[in-house]
């Protein structure tokens, strides 16, 4: 039992979720899971929601701790929309991100929470970012998160190509979510998906029985 | 008991005070007329890699093999006991042994001496009364029949990879694709796992070994 303990200290405190977030040809998907757990034991939610939009076509996915998470997201979206009056223009993506980023980073001793940031802006189209624990931050066509992401890093590392349709792309997102939450006890629920584009942003709910079902299901 | 042989100091390199472990990705799948296994080829203490060609894919009997993730010493001592155990019962039943029995053997040390040792086994092979047959006893030492199982520690980023690719009644060659592409893609990510593909085909015919070498393996676009 020690043994177990030792891994998740090791690895950092990422749990309880599987997020992620892929650039298309012309768009990005930000998606997620719903379960909120406490300690793997109990389920605490079935269906949060952790895709936060922080601007009109901004959205950012929390893994690690939530109450960690919803502070952080509070502060940057308060943040964001007063750079965008003041710019008198929508907000770029990495704006956002860099926001979540000086958060995390200034207080990386208190805070225990991940960030991925999707969305698109007219200066460089559909964009991810993720940002780290400790206040990383890194610009990706597509990125995994949380605790379920350890799962399909082989799968999305295999079927991600640059410069998908939406279909493919959602496509993509919903396999890799739901063979996530197929082996991380703590990921579950439904799949939550949010669609970006420069038309408008676009929210698809897969209920867990309409997921898509693989060989020993 | 985690690794540390003594406190040495901090002027010696970390790998002359941490155990020796294959840190690993092991794989293994059932097809109708045997089974095609797979590993890479890592073996490490602490950052250093003491070994870059190890062979993880351990011959049991004629047509049973072992994919061994864990301590190198506890694994290699449990294979040399396995072996002999059956090598003993094979010659007082004048047949060939079971694929199930090897397995219990198996799961009789790790579970016994589950406390001392740290020891993922995949056991997997042919016999003439159930075919191909894949068998995993991982850390514990619990023992369960599976048609396809992964193990090490970079298994873990390939179990999507798997449940998606896999299917029942693939052939032989199906096998080695999906074995092969699924650990390239861990040895990837893993930072204990890399090196070269070895792979092994069982059946009642034989074993047929192959090596896939680094510049040979099967590319993904992120990679």
């Amino acid at each position: 039992m020690e043994r177990n303990l030792i891994d998740s200290q090791i690895k950092g405190v990422s749990t309880g979720t599987t997020i992620l977030a892929v650039t298309f040809n012309g768009g990005v998907i930000i998606g997620s899971d719903s379960r909120a757990s406490i300690g793997g034991y109990y389920v605490s939610s079935k269906t949060i929601n952790k895709l936060i939009q922080v601007h009109d076509r901004i959205f950012c996915c929390i893994a690690g701790s939530l109450a960690d998470a919803q502070a952080v997201t509070k502060a940057a979206k308060f943040q964001i929309s007063f750079h965008s009056i003041q710019m008198e223009s929508p907000p770029l993506v990495k704006a956002a991100a860099s926001v979540l980023k000086e958060l995390c980073y200034n207080n990386k001793e208190e805070l225990q929470a991940g960030f991925i940031t999707a969305g698109w802006d007219r200066k460089k189209g559909p964009q991810v970012y993720t940002v780290a624990l400790g206040g990383m931050l890194l610009s990706q066509p597509f990125t995994i998160g949380g605790s379920g992401s350890t799962y399909i890093y082989g799968y999305a590392d295999a079927k991600y190509k640059p410069d998908m349709s939406k279909e493919e792309c959602l496509q993509f997102a919903t396999n890799a979510l739901a063979l996530a939450m197929g082996r991380d006890n703590v990921s579950g629920g439904v799949a939550h998906l949010v669609v970006i584009t420069e038309e408008g942003v676009e929210h698809i709910v897969i209920p867990g029985d309409k997921l898509p079902k693989f060989h020993d299901e | 008991r985690f690794g540390q042989l003594s406190s040495g100091s901090d002027m010696a390199p970390d790998w002359t005070m941490k155990e020796v472990s294959t840190g690993t990705t092991i794989m293994a799948v059932e097809y109708d007329g045997g089974v095609v296994i797979g590993a890479d080829s890592r073996t490490t203490t602490g950052a250093y890699i003491a070994n870059r060609v190890t062979d993880k894919l351990t011959p049991i009997h004629d047509r049973i093999f072992c994919c061994r993730s864990g301590s190198a010493a506890d694994t290699q001592a449990i294979a040399d006991v396995v072996t002999y155990q059956l090598g003993f019962h094979s010659i007082e039943l004048d047949e060939a042994p079971l694929v199930q029995t090897a397995a219990n053997l198996f799961k009789a040390s790790c579970y016994r001496y589950r406390e001392e040792l740290m020891a993922g086994i995949i056991v997997a092979g042919w016999d003439k009364r159930r075919g191909g047959q894949v068998y995993t006893v991982p850390v514990g030492g619990m023992l369960v029949r599976q048609p396809v199982s992964v193990g090490g520690s970079g298994s873990t980023y390939i179990y999507g990879y798997m449940d998606s690719n896999y299917k029942p009644n693939m052939t032989k060659d199906q096998c080695l694709r999906l074995v092969s592409g699924a650990l390239s893609l861990a040895m990837e990510r893993d930072g204990s796992s890399g090196g070269v593909v070895r792979l092994a085909a069982i059946s009642e015919t034989g074993v047929d070994r192959q090596v896939i070498l680094g510049n040979q393996l099967p590319k993904w676009s992120t990679a």
